[in-house]
């Protein structure tokens, strides 16, 4: 897949879709459009086009190094792009009046003053969203450092930062929610809190967007995935267009190639590899037992039946892949 | 800008720096005013009984009160300077630089906000520096068996305007900071600067004569100096200092003309 098929085919009209009609650009609605970056040589961020949706947690997927970060930074006017357009709600970020109001953003766990408390943080920050105390004590309760709010933050775990960090973000009560790997130092309870809790943001008509390296840390709590590599868009669908790129696949070996040849077209099968002898075949969208069953019906001896249908993190790498990715589609 | 003066000032009294930092400034400015007081007033009263004219001038109570008392901005300048730095170097080297920016995309409203919320630290480093000054160089005095001249309205004045020169540097550091937003490369040059390179610098310039010597006093130490009127650089004939007013507007164009480069340099880069 290219990255413009994937720019084309990132919001198909589907009946069972559940995805908000309306214009492209409703209220938090984040887009962006051909955004590049360059450091001197290297391209960081390469003509990257996406749009991520309001009421929806969408995962901002890719590996180390893809230019997540990066693009969130341009995203809210840290850094400046060399090319093309990043805005939240059809305005720049630095064009957003009172920008805590609208936007929350966390980029790294580490943006804190060790001998600052965790409610002065937050009291440090809350003049530029318009919360009083009582809604930083409210913040520190809902991420539950309720008793760590008077405590240092140099005495925390990167857990209790990160939950900070979110606390951060929700002072403005803001609609656009981004977030840089979240989840890193959070342990295992930690995360599925947070997955709940971006789901009840969402589902509140939020727009949630969570960037993260791991499609594993995801999946079960994103409704839709941008996912680059290299700095470019390799795929943007919902969750569900993602796992159904997971076709079923099935590597067939036979003694009998030229059998195994016959079976395949008489049932059409969409043979996407052939091994030089002839003797293995791989055929998607078919599964173990259609072909097991045709081969059986054909006469045909079969030495080998392989399930070769993808993970979901089989397929992400392969999607991030910079040599492979463009096979997906 | 008023929501950006409140967020400044509370990451200003939030962490224990500024009184952690007021302490050891309070303690090193009674020192000196206890060491010169005392070493003066030792001098000087020896110099009176001779009455001989070379002491005579720096027996002088104009000069007495400014190499004392006038210490506090002449030497203590530092302090505001760095604490009005490192709320601007601070914030990059704990990267709350980021929520900063996110909260106030205009880089240069921030900038403002922190100098302005710097006045009202400057005024009290500048009257905790100067009183522990005049306290310890009172007491020096004495010691040393000469006038405190705590009863003359020249030493209250010169008082005044030893807070008023040491409340203008305050800003002046945030501004350096916005340049040199390097935590560690701030505080060495701002120690270079103020504890060797300007006294250097005056010393050579007022060799090189008059000119040298105009030059010399439109330094910033120098203006800050001005604003007292003199300190034992001034006394000991080392420089000439220029008229209060025009130290002032000397020293409050520094800051300014620092804050306008780091607003035009580095606070346009990318944060990272």
């Amino acid at each position: 897949m290219t990255s413009d098929d994937a720019v084309r085919s990132h919001r198909p009209a589907k009946p069972a879709d559940s995805r908000p009609a309306g214009p492209a650009l409703a209220p938090g609605t984040v887009s962006v459009r051909g955004l590049t970056k360059t450091f001197g040589a290297v391209t960081a961020v390469d003509d990257l086009s996406f749009d991520v949706l309001p009421g929806r947690v969408t995962g901002f997927l890719g590996p180390n190094g893809a230019g997540k970060t990066t693009t969130l930074r341009m995203l809210l006017g840290l850094a400046t792009p060399t090319s093309g357009t990043a805005t939240i709600s059809g305005r720049a970020y630095a064009d957003i009046p009172d920008p805590l109001r609208e936007v929350g953003a966390a980029l790294e766990a580490t943006s804190f003053h060790p001998g600052r408390t965790g409610l002065d943080h937050l009291r440090t920050y809350a003049p530029y969203a318009g919360a009083d105390d009582t809604r930083c004590h409210q913040l520190l309760e809902q991420v539950g450092l309720g008793a760590a709010g008077r405590r240092r933050v140099g005495g925390y775990s990167l857990g209790m930062r990160q939950r900070l960090a979110l606390a951060t973000t929700l002072l403005g009560s803001p609609r656009v929610l981004l977030l840089d790997e979240p989840s890193n130092g959070l342990d295992p309870e930690g995360i599925r809190w947070l997955r709940g809790f971006l789901r009840h943001l969402a589902a509140q008509g939020m727009t949630v967007l969570v960037s993260s390296h791991m499609l594993s840390e995801v999946q079960q709590s994103v409704d839709d995935v941008v996912i680059i590599a290299g700095g470019r868009l390799v795929h943007a669908s919902s969750m569900a267009e993602l796992s159904a790129l997971a076709s079923p696949r099935v590597a067939v070996t036979s003694p009998d190639g030229p059998a195994l040849d016959r079976l395949a077209a008489e049932h059409r099968w969409h043979v996407s590899s052939r091994s030089a002898d002839g003797t293995t075949l791989e055929v998607d969208h078919v599964s173990t037992a259609q072909v097991g069953a045709a081969a059986f019906a054909a006469e045909v001896e079969l030495h080998g039946l392989l399930d070769k249908t993808d993970s979901l993190e089989d397929l992400f790498l392969r999607l991030v892949q910079p040599t492979t990715s463009g096979a997906a589609a | 800008m008023n929501v950006a003066l409140r967020s400044e000032y509370r990451k200003f009294v939030t962490t224990r720096l500024w009184w952690v930092l007021l302490l050891v400034m309070a303690a090193y400015m009674a020192f000196i005013g206890i060491f010169l007081g005392w070493s003066i007033g030792a001098g000087t009263a020896g110099l009176a009984v001779e009455g001989s004219s070379p002491g005579a001038d720096l027996a002088s109570p104009d000069s007495v009160r400014s190499s004392v008392y006038g210490t506090a901005a002449a030497f203590g300048y530092v302090f505001p300077v760095i604490i009005g730095a490192l709320s601007m170097t601070g914030e990059y080297r704990h990267q709350t630089i980021t929520p900063t920016f996110l909260a106030s995309p205009s880089r240069t409203r921030v900038l403002v906000a922190k100098m302005i919320a710097a006045l009202p630290i400057g005024v009290v480093y500048g009257a905790v520096a100067t009183l522990a000054t005049v306290g310890g160089g009172a007491a020096g005095l004495a010691l040393g068996g000469s006038a405190t001249l705590l009863g003359d309205t020249q030493t209250w004045t010169l008082v005044a305007r030893s807070v008023l020169a040491l409340t203008v540097w305050a800003p002046l550091g945030v501004a350096l900071g916005s340049i040199l937003t390097n935590q560690v490369l701030a505080i060495i040059v701002i120690l270079v600067y103020t504890q060797f390179l300007e006294a250097v610098l005056r010393l050579g310039l007022t060799q090189v004569g008059d000119v040298g010597a105009s030059i010399a006093s439109y330094l910033p130490g120098a203006a800050g100096e001005a604003i007292t009127g003199g300190s034992v650089f001034s006394s000991a004939g080392i420089a000439d200092v220029l008229p209060w007013g025009a130290g002032l507007a000397v020293l409050a164009g520094y800051a300014l003309v620092l804050a306008a480069v780091g607003s035009l340099t580095t606070l346009r880069r990318d944060v990272s």
